[in-house]
């Protein structure tokens, strides 16, 4: 697959290939990746990592938009709405049985984010769970998603 | 400009809606190249930047469990017609693209 890269970035790389395995990160202006977080094998691990809680609360506030059934775990389409809480800092989308649970996290900082939307991996059936950090607390929802054939394999 | 991501944005009553595409094979890094059973190396883009006004509106971070040719949608308050969203990405291997839209 060829991609255009911009040649000034390619520039601030330190030695050019990656080896094949090794995570060095990248340098990169814009933010830093939650490593810990990303490679967590629970989801608990993964929300202390990422929003330093794993205590949420169950609410209607949060909507999960997802398939009952996904023919295709490589592409499950999953889009988070949330109606009703002030101050979203971030939306984060984890596949309970993946085995790297946290699959998306979208910090929302500019105003008014109402919804985020993404096509997932799923390895197996299980719930889709999104949590919604607003106002410094965690706010979660869950639904189900029974998938016929594995997205996470070969 | 060419490049592997398409990006609409729309405003509508003071709130823009973001959608992008993105060309990116999203390897987790746990899947076995069929032909040789080795396996192949993750290569996942980790974070998306929206900016608006010089500003970040949105920062995605992801995992490898993102479908390949990942899409992402969200909204934010602000924006109008003719005005310009930037979206950002870059992938664990270094790879980055950037691509200027005007809102519709």
């Amino acid at each position: 697959m060829s991609m255009k890269r911009r040649s000034f970035i390619k520039h601030t790389l330190v030695g050019g290939a990656v080896a094949a395995g090794s995570l060095a990160l990248p340098q990169w202006v814009l933010g830093e990746w939650n490593k810990t977080a990303f490679e967590a094998k629970s989801i608990d691990e993964a929300l202390n990592a990422l929003l330093g809680s794993a205590a949420m609360e169950e609410s209607s506030a949060v909507k999960i938009k997802a398939p009952d059934i996904a023919e295709n775990g490589a592409v499950v389409p999953i889009q988070v709405d949330v109606e009703g809480l002030e101050n979203i800092e971030s939306i984060a989308i984890i596949a309970e049985k993946n085995p790297v649970p946290l699959v998306a996290n979208f910090k929302c900082v500019g105003q008014g984010t109402s919804f985020v939307s993404t096509r997932i991996k799923m390895g197996k059936t299980s719930d889709v769970i999104a949590v919604v950090k607003a106002g410094g607390k965690l706010y979660s929802a869950k639904k189900e998603v029974k998938v016929t054939i594995g997205g996470c394999g070969g | 400009m060419s490049s592997g991501m398409r990006v609409q944005a729309k405003a509508k009553n003071g709130v823009t809606q973001v959608k992008a595409l993105i060309n990116h094979p999203m390897e987790t890094g746990n899947r076995k190249d069929e032909k040789t059973g080795k396996l192949i190396p993750a290569h996942f883009i980790e974070e998306v930047v929206c900016e608006y006004k010089g500003a970040q509106v949105m920062v995605a971070e992801w995992s490898g469990g993102i479908s390949k040719n990942p899409y992402i949608a969200f909204d934010f308050k602000g924006g109008a017609e003719g005005e310009t969203v930037k979206v950002s990405w870059k992938d664990n291997q270094g790879g980055t693209d950037t691509l200027d839209v005007v809102i519709k």
